[in-house]
């Protein structure tokens, strides 16, 4: 039971960060390979914000300075190759993760920072007969409110309808009077937004944060985002619990260093059988 | 003279090989007297022209993005590794399984093969089905697939073998510069005599465009598993020689962003080209290795700020470097051009000439209307 709890805790917190891949490659198709570097940071704000400001303050603060974030790697590295192939991109994108690492290292100067523990957060509690940690209560409830909330934005408010055109058709959007920087911008934000949320989460189970700490759950959470679906919301919710569970199920059963391998192992069974995930509508590739 | 005339290209690109291997065992020779710093950028860099050489088969040549070097090297480290560490001395590197699950060593050139061998045979069964996939999602299966070797290979399971997380040791590793700089040159000349052939045009046709290709009578899964099949080879014998240059190894260091650091080798050289790659990969590990170290050490061309260039700050001031690179120079330094003498000698003897004759002629012409 408690593994039970700690997957479908695991999968809220990779929900989080799945949520931002897959709404930035529903627009762009790009994987934003610089995301769980963001969820890095956010996660290096919150250590270095909390030393000199309370937590009501902190948290606030983090979740801004990581959209700040987010929206100018958007605007230096994203914008100005609008035109240009994927693959540079791509590559951009590869050059934002490797720079925001390497500014890490810098700041840290390569030691381990100590994520504040908050005490709120870390109190135990028991539900069906499990002792966990409240944290571990709070992220699926917390998930599931930001994906209501999430999903309404975007099939009832003007800004996700357009982000709905830009998804299906970019250059028609564009045509029909749809400011797309603007809604890519946005993405962008709301990602960053979730991301920031995730790492708070993410990071109260962990004792510390390194430079490359973004780089697991980041790679699980695009995963996830392919499982369910790339450009699905919903996919990519689902996806992420699947995995998250699966995981711990498997830590139970001892064999912990298989729990990274399933997940890729389950990636690629996926991409062979069905590319297009659970979620996901199916495209045929025309001349 | 005919002679001299039909083959010129070729004879400069030898004559240009001939240099370089000259400068490397004057360099060997002069052994001691030569400061470390230049000898192990010389080495590093051999190794990662290499690499980058056979990621650029796949990137640049074949139009597949591909991102598990690492994990191919990785293997082919620990190949290399597992079956060279001598007999005698086994004992004492798998003190914690007994000496290990094998009792003999293949001598060093043996193990080198081996080292591309295993990969190629890991990256046929991987390849079957990652490489039906498309571009993006390509990248990441064989970015998983990297990240599956590496915590696999240091899974308590196989540690008689791979000796689980802790590094192995004393196996036999070249000393001299040279050897290094024989063995990436000869691997990357096989991979040039490749796209050269009807197999590398065949390569080129997929990555333009893969419908056209196919409608042509090539063979795509047959010429992709190929591509892919090659380069892991080739990335196995890198890693091998990485293993050699380190003479200690830990599958921790192979992680993402050495593949990532390939990858951008390949881009500032320009994809697609092979002179390029070489010449990006000498830059990068000079850049990181030795010209931009005194940004770690508190002084940087005389100014003293040891609060700013403290450890660190030269790999913040390389990676902004190379995002202007990716996003204003996207060709990188050669495109899709290889080197070539008569055009850098064009470059000074014409162009800059003409250019400053441009800029003088101006000067005077406006000086003259005043």
């Amino acid at each position: 039971m408690a593994y039970l709890l700690a997957g479908i805790s695991a999968g809220g917190q990779y929900a989080l960060i799945a949520i931002g891949y897959t709404m930035v490659y529903g627009i762009l198709r790009l994987i934003n390979f610089a995301h769980a570097d963001v969820f890095m940071v956010a996660g290096l704000l919150m250590v270095y914000l909390t030393t000199s400001v309370p937590y009501y303050i902190a948290i606030p603060l983090v979740i801004l300075i990581t959209v700040l974030v987010a929206f100018t790697i958007e605007k230096c590295a994203y914008s100005p190759l609008r035109e240009a192939p994927r693959m540079s991109v791509m590559i951009s994108a590869i050059g934002v993760s490797y720079l925001l690492q390497n500014v890490a290292l810098y700041v840290t100067g390569g030691q381990p920072q100590v994520y504040p523990q908050m005490e709120f957060f870390s109190r135990t509690v028991t539900i069906f007969g499990a002792t966990t940690k409240m944290v571990t209560v709070i992220t699926p409830l917390l998930v599931a409110v930001l994906v209501v909330a999430l999903v309404f934005l975007i099939n009832k408010t003007k800004i996700g309808m357009a982000m709905r055109a830009s998804s299906v058709d970019f250059n028609t959007a564009r045509l029909m009077g749809i400011r797309i920087n603007s809604v890519i911008s946005f993405t962008f934000i709301i990602g960053a937004v979730l991301a920031a949320i995730g790492s708070m989460l993410y990071f109260n189970n962990y004792p510390s944060v390194i430079p490359t700490s973004g780089s697991m759950p980041g790679l699980k959470a695009f995963v996830s985002a392919v499982v369910g679906g790339i450009g699905s919301i919903p996919g990519a919710v689902v996806g992420a619990f699947i995995i998250g569970i699966c995981e711990n199920l498997l830590k139970m059963l001892g064999l912990t260093p298989f729990s990274d391998a399933f997940t890729f192992a389950l990636l690629i069974v996926i991409l062979c059988v069905k590319p297009s995930g659970i979620f996901g509508e199916k495209k045929i590739d025309k001349v | 003279m005919e002679f001299l005339k039909k083959y010129k290209k070729q004879l400069e690109v030898v004559a240009a090989v001939l240099l370089l291997f000259v400068v490397i065992v004057i360099v060997d020779t002069l052994g001691n007297s030569v400061p470390r710093v230049i000898v192990s950028v010389l080495k590093k860099s051999c190794i990662y022209a290499l690499i980058a050489v056979s990621l650029n088969l796949l990137n640049g040549f074949t139009g597949l993005f591909s991102l598990g070097q690492a994990g191919f090297m990785l293997i082919g480290a620990y190949t290399y590794a597992i079956l060279t560490i001598p007999a005698g001395i086994r004992e004492g590197v798998y003190y914690m399984y007994d000496g290990g699950a094998l009792h003999f060593s293949v001598p060093l050139i043996v193990g080198l093969i081996l080292a591309g061998v295993v990969p190629a045979i890991f990256a046929y069964l991987i390849g079957l089905p990652v490489l039906k996939l498309k571009s993006d999602y390509l990248a990441i299966a064989t970015l998983g697939f990297a990240e599956i070797v590496r915590a696999l290979i240091q899974w308590q399971g196989f540690a008689p073998v791979t000796n689980g997380s802790i590094s192995l040791l004393k196996y036999p590793y070249f000393k001299k510069i040279w050897p290094f700089a024989l063995v990436a040159g000869i691997c990357i000349l096989l991979i040039v005599l490749l796209l050269k052939s009807t197999y590398g045009r065949a390569f080129k046709a997929i990555r333009d465009d893969e419908i056209s290709a196919e409608a042509m009578g090539i063979n795509l899964a047959k010429h992709k598993q190929m591509s892919f099949v090659i380069s892991s080879f080739f990335a196995g014998i890198g890693g091998a020689l990485l293993a050699m240059y380190q003479t200690s190894l830990t599958a921790t260091a192979f992680t993402s962003a050495m593949t990532y650091e390939i990858l951008l080798i390949v881009v500032i050289g320009g994809i697609g080209s092979i002179t390029g790659s070489v010449l990006g990969s000498f830059l990068f590990i000079a850049c990181s290795e030795w010209w931009l170290r005194n940004l770690d050490s508190g002084k940087f061309l005389g100014i003293s700020l040891p609060t700013v260039f403290r450890s660190g700050f030269r790999l913040v001031v390389f990676s902004v470097v190379i995002m202007v690179i990716v996003l204003f120079f996207r060709k990188g330094i050669m495109g899709e051009r290889e080197l070539d003498v008569d055009r850098i000698w064009n470059f000074f003897t014409k162009k800059i000439p003409a250019f400053v004759k441009s800029r003088f002629g101006k000067k005077t012409e406006g000086e003259k209307a005043e």
